[in-house]
């Protein structure tokens, strides 16, 4: 839940006055333009950056007060994948599973889920983009999160490895979901509320079933 | 906070072991200074307090080429955001960085001290040999306690490079004096002196002290 919330770098404010709120197990599907504040409302999310104006609850908790209660809830998957590019996809996972206090038998499953058990022994130095981003969807989920913050999922991920990955991080996963898209068509399946923001103020908000995809394109003009 | 302290010391040390990034550098400029010394005071045997002084300041620049180092994975490949993810005590961070420098000056030693009583040292190095390591030690855990505080502090900011040895410099002259009285009467002429304990217990006091600093204030630096 988000009531008035802002963040500033500097004297730029990144996002203002964005007051929502979404129920346990729903999906946010967040729309806008380079620079809108989509990043910077997940990072806020994550507990990654303060808020600097009004309150910010995540999991029924406030922050940044509480950020501690909630860090291990939150699965978080930004642009940077957020691995050792010298070590490879199991190491990096089996560090994020000791740092979670995550049983080994975890990393297995999950590499195995994102079709990357052939490949975790590479460096992630020598892996290519899309199999990468699959590692960080693992990385992302490893300690089954009840809250899933994903900043553009599916970038360069083909078909088939965006249909491998969809349990773990679309609806089936259970999960309460925040997702950024660029795509109107896709990003709204499977959301139940839209959300558009522009120069970081909400142009947006409202039922998923209820946007069209040109209420999207209309936010990029 | 073992575990996780564990966790990210391993990381750390694989990471060494991978990229190879920070030790050889560190012992490839300790002899590199050693040869400069060399010539640069003309001589082929150094002792006392000469030696002593050649040994520290060429322990202590080759450390801030690590300290400049240690966080740089963090910061440019996303583990400072894994880690604040993780439902962990940050200080766990601080204390595995820590470690993780106090290991990578220990190999870093383990070279040059040997290269420098072969190349300048006058006197054998073999008698004085446990009270130097002790004092290494000592010394070691007060640049890795002040190297991890600064190189924290430093690593969010664009002039990284200037500010580590700006800022870590003048904060470990103390450390750099203490040892230096330390292996004084280890490094003379005529075999080992005595360790003067005073200014041993001068190095355990201000490792304590920092120890004690660097855990109050470092969670701030990892605040946003």
């Amino acid at each position: 839940m988000l009531r008035g919330a802002g963040r500033r770098y500097g004297d730029r404010a990144a996002l203002r006055d964005v007051t929502l709120e979404l129920e346990a197990g729903r999906t946010l599907v967040v729309f806008g333009p380079n620079g809108a504040g989509k990043t910077t409302l997940l990072r806020m999310l994550a507990t990654l950056l303060r808020p600097h104006a009004g309150e910010v609850h995540v999991l029924g908790r406030p922050l940044p007060s509480d950020g501690y209660a909630v860090r291990g809830r939150i699965g978080f998957l930004g642009h940077d994948a957020l691995l050792y590019r010298e070590l490879s996809g199991r190491e990096n996972l089996s560090f994020h599973a000791r740092l979670h206090r995550v049983a080994t038998q975890r990393v297995d499953a999950v590499l195995d889920a994102v079709g990357m058990t052939g490949r975790s022994r590479d460096p992630v130095a020598e892996l290519s983009r899309g199999m990468v981003q699959r590692l960080a969807i693992a990385r992302a989920v490893l300690h089954e999160p009840e809250l899933l913050l994903l900043d553009e999922p599916l970038a360069n991920l083909d078909p088939a490895a965006a249909a491998q990955v969809a349990p773990l991080i679309g609806p089936a996963s259970g999960a309460t979901r925040v997702v950024t898209s660029h795509d109107p068509a896709g990003g709204l399946q499977g959301a139940d509320v839209a959300l558009g923001l522009r120069g970081g103020r909400v142009r947006l908000l409202a039922p998923a079933a209820q946007v069209t995809p040109e209420q999207i394109a209309e936010l990029y003009r | 906070m073992r575990s996780t302290v564990a966790a990210l010391l391993a990381k750390d040390l694989a990471l060494e072991w991978r990229t190879r990034e920070s030790v050889p550098a560190m012992v490839l400029f300790s002899i590199a200074t050693y040869v400069i010394f060399h010539f640069g005071l003309d001589r082929d045997r150094v002792t006392g307090d000469l030696a002593s002084g050649v040994l520290w300041v060429t322990l202590l620049f080759s450390a801030i080429l690590g300290v400049n180092r240690l966080f740089v994975a963090e910061y440019e490949q996303g583990g400072f955001d894994g880690f604040l993810l993780a439902p962990v005590d940050r200080t766990a961070l601080l204390v595995a960085k820590a470690l993780a420098l106090f290991v990578f000056l220990s190999i870093v030693e383990l070279v040059a001290v040997p290269a420098f009583a072969l190349l300048l040292l006058g006197p054998p190095l073999t008698q004085a040999l446990p009270e130097l390591v002790l004092v290494l030690a000592l010394t070691n855990a007060g640049i890795a306690v002040v190297g991890t505080l600064v190189a924290g502090l430093a690593i969010q900011t664009r002039a990284r490079d200037l500010i580590v040895p700006l800022i870590a410099l003048p904060l470990l002259v103390p450390v750099l004096l203490a040892a230096a009285r330390c292996a004084t009467p280890l490094l003379s002429d005529g075999g080992a002196g005595a360790l003067p304990g005073n200014w041993l217990a001068i190095l355990a006091i201000y490792d304590l002290l920092f120890a004690l600093i660097a855990y109050a204030v470092f969670d701030f630096l990892l605040e946003d």
